[in-house]
């Protein structure tokens, strides 16, 4: 009885041990929700618009949030704001160089101060963050939410998990080369950032 | 040519207006999409869609007063007909 009884623990440690696996998220959204938000104050009107051409992948293991990893890119191309000529200027040389530089990307590096409260998880992510071609690294706060077993109600016919992240954060245009010629009183020196982001991992 | 060219310059300013304010009144910089907000509710995520909307904003209401007030001011170069001969 006894032995029956630690084999029945040893089992259901390795059937643990095996349910702890990482998983690898991918982040492409074919419902087109996830979206990076992006806000510069100016006189008249706040610019401020939105990209949805996210992609890239996180690899996240729900029994150690610490251990996140993963890369997510913004097809830079993807910048939308209302109006058509802030766009084109938007799009141009001067301000995102889409052409030159059709990439934003995020790379993290590691996860601090990590707190998890049921699927959530909060934590500060230090990684390095591309933008027109100059590299920074940065440490932003970032929310984590593990949805077990949701796919299948945002994808029918798939079955797996859904990882959310949200993160809003801080950055100076001029560090990253985008347009430091703009006066700070037309167009403010501080692009507040906005990621909500969901990704998939199919069973 | 003066009366004509003040009609015009009043109807000018009186349909921006009208137009501004039955557009929205919007008090930035004219718009030719609308952000619309899209809820996922299995994830919870806001996400945001343009479609297209002509939205006018102040840079317009500014353009079509500048072009009445030119229209207004052109008129001053005509003298009146004189009617009574």
């Amino acid at each position: 009885m006894k032995s029956s009884l630690v084999s029945l623990f040893g089992l259901s440690v390795a059937a643990g041990v095996a349910l702890a696996d990482p998983q690898t998220f991918d982040f492409k959204d074919p419902k087109g929700v996830n979206n990076a938000g992006f806000k510069l104050d100016a006189p008249l009107e706040a610019i401020q618009g939105s990209a949805n051409g996210i992609s890239g992948s996180v690899t996240f293991d729900p029994e150690n949030p610490a251990a996140t990893k993963g890369k997510l890119v913004v097809a830079a191309a993807s910048l939308q704001v209302p109006n058509p000529m802030m766009k084109e200027h938007l799009h141009g040389s001067q301000w995102m160089d889409v052409q030159k530089h059709a990439e934003i990307s995020f790379e993290t590096k590691e996860l601090k101060h990590v707190k998890t409260t049921g699927d959530s998880t909060t934590a500060e992510v230090v990684g390095t963050l591309t933008i027109k071609g100059v590299a920074k690294e940065i440490t932003a706060p970032l929310k984590l939410t593990y949805l077990k077993d949701k796919l299948s109600q945002r994808v029918p016919n798939m079955k797996g998990d859904l990882l959310v992240l949200r993160s809003t954060f801080t950055i100076k245009r001029s560090d990253f080369g985008i347009n430091p010629a703009a006066p700070t009183d037309k167009v403010s020196d501080d692009i507040e950032l906005t990621l909500s982001v969901a990704g998939a991992a199919a069973h | 040519m003066k009366r004509a060219l003040r009609l015009m310059a009043l109807i000018v300013a009186v349909a921006a207006v009208t137009a501004w304010l039955a557009l929205g009144a919007h008090r930035g910089w004219t718009r030719t999409s609308a952000p619309v907000k899209i809820l996922d509710e299995v994830t919870g995520i806001e996400g945001v869609q343009y479609r297209k909307q002509f939205v006018p904003g102040l840079d317009f209401l500014g353009a079509a007063l500048l072009a009445a007030s030119c229209l207004a001011g052109a008129s001053l170069f005509f003298n009146h007909r004189n009617t009574q001969q």
